[in-house]
């Protein structure tokens, strides 16, 4: 990444570069001389904003969650500068507080917004398509179809939100943002913010004001309807094959096309509001009409509403993509043609799932390998690296909903617990970055409400799952400087925890965190555990020596592989019989010493002592590693 | 699906480098004038999971998604890796395999199998498979690392192009880190030729 992102940076106008579509909004976002960029990092959106920050004349910002980002946005658009703000699809939930009131203001400089759809849901909780946002808020919305385009349209989108005075969608998807493609870039072009212009009826949402732009956004609906009719990016590509026209926009544009190269299509790259007319001028030409999208059947309902007849999700799947595999048969299906039976590829072969893991040495281990070790637990979780707790080995998770939920659903856990659940003890789990984003308001919640649960706050200093963005709780801003750091202790105690119920502690330590989880969990009040260790795909973290297993002290008991580290392998498994007639399985390990960096985890539960330092030839087991 | 489209599958895991690779094939393809689309599913890949990329081009590339039973050379990281992936293969394809054993915790844990021989289990499906220990010839020029640009000189006489292409998207890559660090991976390269092109010959 790295690299191609120093190539992007100085590319001349004109040169032809690789980009994947988040790279190549960058670089229009750049081209268009916006002023502020800002965005919370999420899978698929991430790279946009990593890129825009390598242009020293952007103002760019990780903000602490999606809807600050959107706040900011808007106010650098209310100086009349350029501004865009990029998320992930769930993100945009939580700016969408504010945009349902911005698409009354509207904007003055250029404003866009990047929602980037997870179709398919690589990386997130859920498959929601935000298309349904651009209806809900009456705004316009672009839909790239790859990095090309969603570098054209990027650059159109400042230009459309400043005619229209309106926030303007640009709607991507994973199969846009992670795709790279050729890009054939252009020069930037410098644009000065016009300056703030007084006007309360406009900025100041209070009732009254509010009455008299409701039917000014309804006007802008008409007139983007037109626009949109007449767009250029809304285009009816004539085909010879008129069995089937399809109505297409995003990723699936280029797979209808792939799949049906003769089928007439509606290209759909300006896509709300829809062009209707454009919609009827296809239907007319063809004997069907089938829409593709991705995920919802939201065009289809309004095409069908508009009294057009139409197929879509009654012969398409309503999740995942419609790669050319997926809609080849369903349409042939449509068509009443039988399937090519030699065109069927060989089936695929069975294996192992290989499910994401931890990394070696990553302090979240030390955590669930704990919390696997209690019993009579709830444990309420989070989003982030540390969701993968709820994997094997541990299985130490037992809810993720959304960002910052692990705190507020664990008191809601404890304020709604009966007779049933009276002994058991309520966790919550939680990163720092999404501590930051969304927990601190729930534990304020919590304390304020008497509620009863302990916090952990695993405290790894970057945005892990990410891929390790700085935030607020590691003092450096998003181009690396330092930046003001968040104190977890003060903040945690601002919130309203006790002094005393506030505790830190190494997350290598387990048997430590063991001691004092239990400790907290028995005082019936809200407790903090902070948990630091930086994540070990980060600058702050320092590989120690890695350790070795001596073969014949290691009696298979397999307590390390509980641990769950990934440098941890079995050489040979057996079966002993106990005196009480048990059979019992052994795994004999051994650790990859070129994946081990030395975090002395997996040597606390080895009970013979047969972990020792891979330089060592002696059998003393050092505590604990430094 | 267009005849004139060359798909490549690369298969790995997480943190092998399985991306870039895929990368510089890709900015080989440009450089001899191709349209190129390269995608992967990798949400999450860097915590060790399964990552493919798919990387097609040719003279107009539309949807960048490889559709199973289409691909001209599967390029893999990983043995079992390779299995899983070998149904995208035409049945004249070429699958190109680093052997090695990556043995995820779920398989250390006892939870499923690894299957004993997947290079194997290829050959009796019909599957042409050439397989060599990448890591190997990497440790043998002197490090590990260069095990990505071995498995770039093994595909690199299977493509539409010249060998050298590629080449000079490994030196480009590698120029910034100076001479010493070219000249290893030109040695890499060529010894990944090398490796393919032996275990071609009896056949």
């Amino acid at each position: 990444m790295a690299a191609n992102m120093a190539a992007i940076m100085p590319a001349p106008g004109n040169a032809r570069l690789l980009l994947s579509g988040n790279e190549a909004v960058a670089r229009a976002v750049w081209e268009s001389g916006c002023k502020v960029a800002a965005a919370y990092p999420g899978t698929p959106s991430t790279e946009i904003l990593e890129v825009v920050c390598t242009y020293p004349d952007v103002y760019a910002e990780w903000a602490v969650n999606e809807k600050v980002s959107m706040e900011v946005a808007l106010g650098a658009s209310m100086m009349g500068a350029r501004a865009f703000c990029a998320m992930k699809h769930v993100g945009l939930n939580v700016a969408s507080d504010c945009l349902m009131t911005m698409t009354l203001t509207g904007a003055a400089g250029g404003l866009v917004i990047a929602v980037a759809d997870d179709v398919g849901m690589a990386s997130s909780q859920n498959e929601q398509d935000s298309r349904f946002y651009a209806r809900f808020a009456h705004l316009p919305m672009l839909e790239p179809a790859d990095s090309q385009e969603a570098y054209e349209m990027t650059k159109f989108a400042f230009v459309l939100s400043e005619r229209h005075q309106t926030p303007v969608f640009l709607r991507l998807t994973a199969r846009i943002c992670h795709v790279k493609g050729v890009v054939t870039v252009g020069e930037r072009e410098a644009h000065t913010p016009a300056g703030y212009r007084k006007d309360a009826e406009r900025w100041v949402m209070v009732p009254t004001h509010a009455r008299r732009r409701i039917p000014m956004m309804f006007q802008r609906d008409a007139a983007l309807r037109a626009e949109a009719e007449a767009s250029p990016l809304n285009v009816i590509e004539t085909g010879s094959d008129r069995r089937v026209g399809f109505v297409a926009s995003g990723p699936a544009y280029m797979h209808v096309r792939e799949a049906f190269p003769d089928a007439p299509v509606l290209k759909l790259g300006f896509s709300h509001p829809l062009p209707l007319d454009k919609v009827r001028a296809l239907a007319a030409q063809v004997d069907r009409l089938v829409v593709a999208e991705e995920v919802e059947p939201i065009v289809e309902n309004e095409i069908r509403a508009a009294g057009i007849d139409c197929h879509g999700k009654d012969v398409l799947p309503r999740l995942g993509e419609l790669a050319p595999q997926v809609l080849k048969p369903a349409i042939d299906a449509l068509l009443g043609g039988l399937p090519a039976p030699a065109a069927m590829p060989a089936s695929a072969i069975q294996v192992f799932p290989r499910p994401p893991t931890l990394c070696a040495s990553c302090p979240h281990m030390g955590i669930y390998y704990t919390l696997s070790q209690l019993k009579n637990i709830i444990v309420s979780g989070d989003i982030g690296c540390y969701t993968l707790g709820a994997g094997h080995p541990w299985n130490a998770l037992d809810t993720t909903i959304s960002m910052g939920a692990a705190v507020s659903v664990a008191h809601g856990m404890d304020k709604g617990r009966g007779p049933a659940d009276a002994n058991k003890k309520i966790l919550s789990v939680i990163g720092d970055s999404t501590f930051l984003h969304m927990g601190m308001q729930g534990l304020l919640d919590a304390t304020y409400n008497r509620s009863n649960f302990t916090l952990l706050l695993l405290d790894n200093g970057t945005v892990g799952m990410t891929g390790g963005q700085n935030t607020p709780a590691n003092g450096r801003d998003i181009r690396g400087n330092p930046a003001p750091r968040i104190e977890f202790r003060k903040l945690i105690e601002a919130l309203g925890v006790k002094p005393e119920r506030i505790r830190e502690v190494d997350p290598y330590q387990m048997p430590t965190l063991f001691k004092v989880i239990r400790e907290e969990t028995k005082i019936e009040e809200v407790s903090v555990i902070i948990a630091y260790r930086p994540c070990v795909l980060t600058e702050e973290f320092h590989p120690a020596r890695s350790y070795r297993v001596i073969d014949d002290k290691c009696t298979g008991c397999g307590n390390c592989i509980d641990v769950g580290c990934p440098a941890i392998h079995v050489t040979r498994r057996d079966k002993v019989v106990k005196p009480s007639g048990k059979e019992v399985d052994l795994a004999f390990v051994m650790i990859d010493s070129l994946a081990c960096t030395g975090c002395g985890m997996c040597l606390q539960p080895c009970a013979p002592d047969a972990i020792v330092p891979a330089d060592s030839t002696c059998n003393v087991v050092p505590l604990m590693q430094k | 699906m267009t005849d004139s489209i060359t798909n490549i599958l690369v298969c790995g895991i997480g943190g092998q480098g399985v991306m870039t690779a895929t990368e510089i094939l890709a900015e080989a393809a440009i450089a001899e004038g191709h349209d190129a689309k390269k995608t992967e599913v990798a949400g999450m890949a860097q915590r060790g999971g399964v990552v493919t990329s798919h990387l097609r081009f040719g003279p107009k590339v539309l949807s960048p998604q490889i559709a199973p039973g289409t691909v001209h050379v599967l390029l893999g990281f990983e043995a079992a890796e390779a299995l899983r992936w070998s149904h995208y293969l035409r049945p004249d394809g070429l699958a190109l395999v680093n052997d090695a054993r990556l043995v995820p915790p779920v398989v250390e844990l006892g939870l499923f199998d690894y299957p004993d021989d997947p290079i194997g289990l290829m050959h009796a499906r019909g599957v042409r498979t050439v397989s060599f220990d990448a890591a190997r010839i990497a440790r043998e020029l002197g490090d590990l690392r260069l095990g990505n640009t071995v498995m770039l000189g093994a595909i690199a006489d299977h493509l539409p192009f010249s060998p050298d292409v590629v080449l000079r998207s490994i030196e480009a890559r590698f120029a910034r880190k100076g001479e010493a660090v070219v000249d290893l991976n030109r040695r890499a390269f060529a010894a990944g030729r090398a490796a393919a092109a032996r275990e071609l010959e009896p056949a």
